[in-house]
């Protein structure tokens, strides 16, 4: 298989499979949460499930002072990963028009030398996530397959993404279908994996909220 | 009925919802709950890990709820849950834990960790891994109808002395009240200053208001040690005789787990809403407070602070009410660092201190409120549970720290004024 061969692979049938995957097993692993369904609850309300819920949604984004203090490094390497890494996801050119063609909407792109630095800001931050998940006494406690796993395989696509951008190693096609076949890989074990928290996250703070809510108290 | 580890896992099932599913769907390993939580902050203990005590609950999520889950069992490829897996677990679940729920408002992605070692408890009881000091307590109350073992003579005998103390009538089994006052055991054995406290201010408002002799035990060791069935009986004895006596509101006292049983836990292990309202007692004051029938003389100059009893606060909804009601007597009052809804545990909640086993890292861990009490270095601790109040002294005794500490509805009494 040549280089041009791999990359058409790549972008064709690979995605596809890839996006497949993607779609059907977050909607399963949503449906596989929903339909277990909830008791409603039966004692005297105190205040509005609805409403606590939603405001949770946005205010959990914000850890209580405290909280911010004793874990102030957890908390910090990981608003700059996520933060860093979402600016060259959605606003570099080339993956906007890579979202125009399969949904149909684009935007407005950040010029390349803004999307390569955050490029640089979230690796950096994800190599200091990592050391904090090996160092920190808890979070190394917590640690399983998973965690490393999902760590490598969202750190693949960053470094083959800047490595692509760069044209360092290799040549410009083997440079893209490698990083191709790394989201491609991101995306088929996104599903069955922790990293489904970007979407059970807002079902998980409703929840909270509700629960809090219902009795009074805004979590 | 006799517990096995069947049973235990058919119980962990059954706890299993959409908010269960979703909390363990988003957990991303990254610790913060540690943090927030006295039994890590005060041992550096990982295992403490608040989420690390959800794991028999996550593993029968993980194998009998997702898609990979039941793709891993039919290779055996997940984590079993068994008798040994689960005696391991006990002291995570039981003797490092108070539900204080201070682990669920700091969860970046929103689980409610508290509520989810509450829903592992079920499965721990029903498999046989509670502790024998929960288990004898909970035996008591569904024989005798009080963990602590206390029945109607002894109460009756308090009543007596409270009458004989007051002058006043304490009113018993009258129906058709405004109010049916529930009591802890705690209260009528080391703290009948309550009972004397709601009759001067009762008296005072004109409310009509009766102790039942048949169910006045507000404590429900059921939600403590995690059997859904037991908590519902107990619930069961108080509405029947709110129904028969007919009357329109049921006070839970200052005892926080009572409240969360009777209030929020109750209509839904009876299965169906009440037809009275509950209230705990700092909000019936609060009532009466606002409708001008709580009238106080007098300032304290102390500088007095307020424990928020988790319960009460955080898992229960009453934070405002205990600060109007002391603003009506105090001048100089002082909250905690974190008071309120973010309070740190006193250490006792959740059956801790039903527990004996618990008792040394239950003093450990009151570290944290020591901590705390010293920034604010305070003349006195009001409360408003019994509970938080015997932990309270006991680890103020053992810390050496000289502060006097004070139920809110019995300060409430001694300031009322005369007329």
């Amino acid at each position: 298989m040549t280089e041009i061969e791999l990359l058409s692979w790549a972008r064709g049938p690979g995605l596809q499979i890839a996006t497949i995957v993607f779609v059907a097993g977050v909607v399963i692993r949503i449906l596989e949460i929903l339909l277990l369904g909830r008791k409603a609850n039966l004692a005297e309300a105190k205040g509005s499930e609805m409403s606590n819920g939603l405001r949770t949604i946005v205010t959990r984004t914000i850890p209580d002072k405290t909280t911010f203090k004793r874990s102030s490094v957890t908390i910090v390497s990981g608003y700059v990963f996520h933060i860093a890494m979402f600016i060259p996801l959605f606003f570099f050119a080339p993956h906007i028009l890579f979202f125009k063609d399969v949904i149909g909407v684009s935007w407005p792109s950040l010029p390349g030398a803004v999307v390569d630095a955050f490029a640089v800001i979230s690796i950096i931050a994800m190599i200091a996530v990592l050391i904090n998940r090996l160092t920190n006494r808890v979070m190394r406690y917590l640690t399983n397959f998973e965690d490393l796993l999902v760590w490598l395989l969202t750190f693949l696509p960053l470094i083959t993404g800047y490595f692509a951008f760069h044209r360092i190693g290799l040549t410009a096609p083997s440079l893209l279908a490698i990083h191709l076949l790394s989201v491609e890989v991101l995306l088929i074990v996104f599903p069955f994996t922790k990293l489904m928290h970007t979407f059970t996250l807002f079902l998980a703070r409703w929840y909270n909220g509700a629960i809090s809510g219902y009795r009074g108290v805004a979590s | 009925m006799t517990a096995t580890i069947e049973k235990g896992i058919n119980a962990l099932k059954r706890q299993v919802d959409s908010s269960v599913a979703a909390f363990f769907s988003s957990c991303v390993h990254c610790g913060l709950c540690a943090e927030a939580c006295l039994f890590y902050t005060e041992t550096g203990d990982p295992e403490r890990t608040p989420i690390n005590k959800t794991e028999p609950l996550r593993r029968i999520w993980k194998s009998e709820y997702t898609l990979m889950g039941r793709v891993g069992k039919m290779f055996g490829l997940t984590k079993k849950v068994d008798d040994a897996m689960l005696a391991e677990w006990q002291e995570l679940v039981y003797d490092s834990c108070t539900l204080c729920g201070r682990c669920s408002m700091v969860c970046p992605v929103g689980n409610d960790i508290a509520l989810m070692i509450r829903k592992t408890r079920e499965g721990m009881a029903a498999a046989g891994q509670a502790p024998e000091g929960l288990i004898a307590a909970t035996g008591r109350s569904v024989t005798i109808g009080s963990p602590m073992g206390v029945k109607w003579p002894a109460l009756r005998a308090q009543i007596r002395h409270v009458e004989e103390d007051t002058g006043l009538k304490i009113p018993v089994d009258v129906p058709d009240v405004d109010y049916m006052l529930l009591l802890s055991s705690m209260e009528i054995m080391n703290f009948p200053e309550f009972i004397e406290a709601v009759a001067k201010i009762f008296d005072k408002a004109g409310v009509t208001w009766t102790i039942s002799s048949e169910a006045f035990e507000a404590t429900n060791s059921g939600i403590q040690i995690g059997v859904s069935d037991i908590a519902a009986e107990l619930v069961q004895r108080i509405v029947d005789v709110a129904d028969k006596l007919r009357v329109k509101t049921v006070i839970s006292p200052e005892c926080g787990h009572a409240y969360m049983a009777i209030r929020w836990d109750g209509p839904n292990l009876v299965g169906k809403p009440f037809n009275f309202k509950v209230r705990h007692i700092l909000e019936v004051l609060d009532d009466l407070r606002q409708q001008g029938h709580l009238k106080l003389t007098g300032k304290d100059s102390q500088k007095l602070t307020y424990h928020d009893p988790c319960q009460i606060s955080r898992r229960g909804g009453v934070i405002d009410e205990p600060r109007n009601l002391i603003n009506m007597f105090a001048d100089n009052f002082v909250e905690m660092p974190d008071g309120g809804k973010m309070n740190w545990c006193c250490g006792a909640g959740g059956g801790v201190s039903a527990n004996e086993r618990a008792d040394e890292i239950r003093i450990k861990v009151f570290e944290r409120k020591k901590a705390q009490l010293d920034e604010v270095k305070p003349d006195g601790i009001i409360s408003a549970c019994s509970n938080c109040r015997i932990h309270l002294e006991d680890g103020l005794e053992e810390y050496n720290m000289d502060i006097p500490l004070f139920s809110l509805t019995e300060t409430i009494a001694e300031h009322l004024a005369d007329d």
